[in-house]
């Protein structure tokens, strides 16, 4: 089972930092990963990536490795050239209080029930 | 699409704020000569790699991306300090990038290694104190 960014956003599970311009994209699976690099050779596209790195490299990343979505987990704040630059990009940019492990299980749950 | 298209960018030196606009802008241009996905998310992930080293690594350079109806050919020149040990580099979590560049989540050892990764032909020539220059094709 798949869902969409929208619907992902319709749980209320997480604060909406931006809002992406397509939310119909699908989000099929989920990666979490820090070093950029590493999610940048393995984030799968359409999955949503779960990190504590909310700088502007961040966005680069997400847009290149073509995510649908990224999720700011720990409290981990997105810096304002972050920010901007995910609005320029038009990256959904999501956050949560909870640490990595547990944002990841929720989307799981999400997708899979 | 029988021409060649050739893009080029001068990537700054120590500037983090703006690593990826270029590959961002090559991203934009194959999607919309109707480059397959997989093959456009391979010259992603390829050239970003390479941006970010030159700006990590090297005093920036230039990158140049020939655009074909059989392949993708990105030429990255820097007049970095060179590659001392290119099999080294070459090893994945092998890693020279200061702390600074870690903090931001870079510095993985996962560079060169991606490049290799994600395209079909990389060929890197470098001579210490020169500057390295890295040719990559992706094929189409």
């Amino acid at each position: 089972m798949t869902m969409t960014v929208e619907e992902l956003i319709g749980k209320e599970l997480f604060k909406v930092v931006a809002e992406g311009d397509d939310l119909s994209r699908q989000v099929t699976g989920i990666f979490c990963c820090d070093l950029l690099s590493v999610a940048m050779g393995r984030a799968p596209s359409d999955s949503a990536w779960v990190t504590v790195m909310g700088n502007v490299n961040t966005i680069a990343v997400a847009t290149l490795a073509d995510v649908s979505c990224v999720i700011l987990a720990e409290g981990a704040q997105a810096d304002e050239m972050c920010l901007a630059r995910a609005r320029q990009q038009g990256v959904t940019l999501l956050a949560t209080e909870e640490p990595v492990f547990e944002a990841a299980l929720r989307v799981h749950e999400l997708i899979h029930g | 699409m029988a021409d060649v298209i050739a893009l080029t960018y001068e990537i700054s030196p120590d500037d983090f704020t703006r690593a990826g606009e270029a590959s961002s802008d090559v991203k934009s241009k194959l999607k919309q000569v109707g480059v397959s996905p997989a093959a456009i998310r391979k010259v992603a992930i390829a050239m970003y790699e390479g941006e970010i080293n030159m700006v990590i690594h090297a005093e920036g350079g230039k990158i140049t991306v020939e655009i074909s109806p059989t392949e993708i050919k990105m030429i990255l020149a820097d007049k970095g300090p060179g590659i001392p040990d290119i099999d080294r580099a070459m090893q994945a979590g092998w890693s020279t990038a200061p702390d600074e560049v870690r903090s931001l989540g870079f510095g993985a050892g996962m560079g060169l290694p991606n490049m290799k990764k994600y395209t079909d032909e990389m060929n890197i020539e470098t001579t210490l104190g020169v500057g390295t220059t890295i040719t990559m094709i992706v094929k189409l």
